[in-house]
């Protein structure tokens, strides 16, 4: 009989990753890349290929050339290996450079009006062509937070109702209900506006951050309800069958075991819909207006928003009118990237 | 154990431990993150033999097994330490293509999961399309696999039905011709009969003594009796709270009948686990 087994000693045993790229290999490529990225610096310095575009370019040429030539004594494999990996790279920060340069220039336009008073402070008293240090945008982030909440408030119930309807309860609707959600995520901005503004502006006969929410929730709908029916599919249908046998009833098995269950993703649902919603300009300007007061009464008639006073302020078109709308597209996009970051930490925690 | 078998192991005993034939584990370690999953196990698999890994839940089979056919490094976090060794070369040497070695040493889950968009003559080719493989007797490898998973005379009127039509134990063996149509040199199987009836187990196991007449088998089972039904040695894991060990290894008779560890007797007489 062999001996099945030789003791060898556990002391002294550090965990190792050996399927990882070692360190030193690790700083090859950086290497090597850094090189490219020196080598096309002088063609653009030496020769006729200008700007930031052709540098690319060329980076992106005599990477591929040094992928190939660093390999040339590996073998086959490592050299596809290394060749994919550059126009891999090459492709995702091509994806990468059109959020880069929007998110660059705002921040570089918008920055100098970025003071305490802008927070603080609304237009009431102050003219859009006064010094930065006089005025702000208080009145139009509460204006949009406002509009936001109301429309959130009518549509996060309204979406995982239509989602439990699609998931849980699969009526004879079901597909007419798809249908008419999937058609509304279609509908132009635009149209919602138009469409509030037809029944709820002309039935009260003033502009109000209520008629403007309605016309948010109406674009909101969708993105939560098809975000809510995407998170309870993910459901598996053992936890449904375990509340059942368990004697529960059908809608006490769906609030009390389904949607517990995907609570962190229809949280995800509500921020996706608020986030989709928040920087529209079009349906306000039909139904909220613009105004330079801060106000609270989401009835007391035309009311401040972001979009429409990045808009408004842009139309001006004088350096300091300008300056203020940058510095309100700048805080909209950090709102909008807060609420983003929240959707990705609270829809990652299910996983776990 | 067949003739094979014993002259192999005849063979290695007197051969340096590098030029073992077959699998062969040395110092292996495993982590979670932080967590010390498996800790120093030396064990070697000769080839044509089928080994069971037994021992109670959480006690690092399953994990060990992984680690065989390099599955471990999927898990975000683990960490290995020590060699495992195929006909003595170390799979985890960093010229290794962790494809390869996959390919040599399959594997079979603990729930059957054929392709469900396969279909069932589909299923047993996909390893060879995956694998870029160059075959061109596919009818023939279709009915040598199923034949040989002891499948063939159930589907073989409907090949072009979807894997998922197949029953449980039917699916499971629907696996096992899967994998051994990319010929591999080892079958690892990681608790391939929990989800199976009686029926389908017995059908399984055939199968299994089958396989080991030409390749080496380990397969992972809570079922003492199968443990003592197919395999040729035992190998057996235990975990005092912190990771889990290998308590010893030995031939199968010898672990159900006198084995060296007082722990083992009591585990094997069901007295706990």
């Amino acid at each position: 009989m062999i001996a099945l087994t030789t003791p060898t000693s556990a002391s002294g045993v550090e965990p190792q990753t050996p399927w990882m790229t070692p360190r030193a290999k690790q700083i090859q490529t950086l290497g090597t890349l850094a090189f490219a990225g020196v080598l096309a610096g002088m063609v653009v310095v030496l020769t006729g290929v200008a700007g930031v575009d052709g540098w690319a370019v060329t980076f992106f040429g005599l990477s591929l050339v040094l992928a190939v030539i660093r390999t040339l004594r590996v073998g086959a494999k490592e050299r596809k290996d290394s060749l994919m990996k550059v126009i891999i790279t090459a492709a995702a920060v091509t994806a990468f450079a059109p959020w880069l340069s929007i998110f660059g220039s705002v921040l570089l336009k918008g920055y100098s009006g970025l003071r305490p008073n802008y927070l603080t402070q609304d237009m009431s008293l102050t003219v859009p062509d006064d010094f930065l240090e006089y005025g702000g945008a208080i009145h139009a982030i509460v204006g949009s937070f406002l509009m936001v909440i109301i429309a959130t408030v009518v549509t996060l119930p309204l979406g995982i109702l239509s989602g439990i309807y699609l998931t849980e309860v699969r009526g004879r609707l079901t597909f007419l209900v798809r249908f008419v959600v999937q058609s509304m995520s279609g509908v132009p901005s635009i149209v919602a506006g138009l469409f509030v503004y037809t029944t709820l502006v002309f039935a009260t006969n003033t502009y109000s951050a209520f008629a403007g929410a309605m016309a948010l929730a109406v674009l909101m709908l969708p993105t939560v309800a098809r975000t809510a029916e995407e998170v309870l599919k993910l459901v598996p249908e053992d936890l449904r069958s375990a509340g059942y046998a368990l004697g529960a009833r059908q809608w006490r098995t769906a609030f009390m075991v389904v949607i517990p269950t995907v609570r962190s993703g229809l949280t995800t649902a509500a921020i996706l819909g608020v986030a989709r919603v928040v920087g529209e300009t079009a349906p306000l300007l039909l139904t909220s207006l613009s105004n330079s007061t801060l106000k609270f009464n989401p009835l007391d008639g035309p009311i401040g928003s972001l979009p429409t006073y990045v808009f408004g302020y842009l139309q001006i078109g004088t350096e300091y009118a300008v300056a203020r709308a940058w510095t309100g597209s700048l805080v909209l996009l950090i709102i909008v990237f807060i609420l983003f970051t929240l959707a990705r930490r609270l829809g990652g925690k299910d996983k776990r | 154990m067949t003739n094979t078998s014993t002259s192999t192991t005849t063979a290695t005993t007197s051969a340096e431990p590098t030029a073992f034939a077959g699998l062969e584990t040395r110092g292996a370690h495993a982590w979670f993150g932080k967590h010390h999953a498996l800790s120093n196990v030396s064990l070697k698999f000769p080839v044509r033999t089928v080994t069971g890994l037994i021992g109670p839940s959480g006690c690092g089979k399953s994990t060990f097994i992984r680690l065989l056919n390099r599955m471990h490094e999927f898990i975000p976090g683990a960490a290995m330490a020590g060699e495992v060794l195929h006909n003595g070369g170390d799979i985890y040497a960093p010229n290794v293509d962790a494809a390869e070695v996959r390919l040599k040493i399959g594997m079979v889950f603990q729930k059957p999961n054929p392709f469900p968009a396969m279909t069932i003559r589909e299923n047993v080719l996909s390893g060879i399309k995956l694998a870029h493989l160059k075959r061109s007797n596919h009818d023939e490898i279709v009915e040598t696999c199923l034949t040989r998973a002891g499948l063939w005379k159930e589907v073989k009127d409907r090949l072009d039905a979807s894997g998922g039509s197949l029953s449980g134990g039917q699916q499971q063996r629907l696996c096992v011709a899967r994998s051994l149509a990319v010929e591999p040199e080892v079958l690892l199987m990681d608790e391939p009969c929990s989800a199976l009836d009686p029926g389908s187990t017995l059908r399984i196991e055939e199968t299994i003594k089958e396989l080991a007449e030409r390749i080496t088998v380990v397969i992972v089972t809570h079922n003492m009796q199968q443990a003592s039904r197919v395999s040729d040695f035992c190998a057996f894991f235990l975990t005092d709270g912190g990771p889990g060990y290998l308590v010893e290894a030995d031939a199968t008779r010898k672990i159900f009948t006198n084995p060296a560890d007082s722990r083992t007797a009591d585990y094997v007489q069901g007295k706990f686990g």
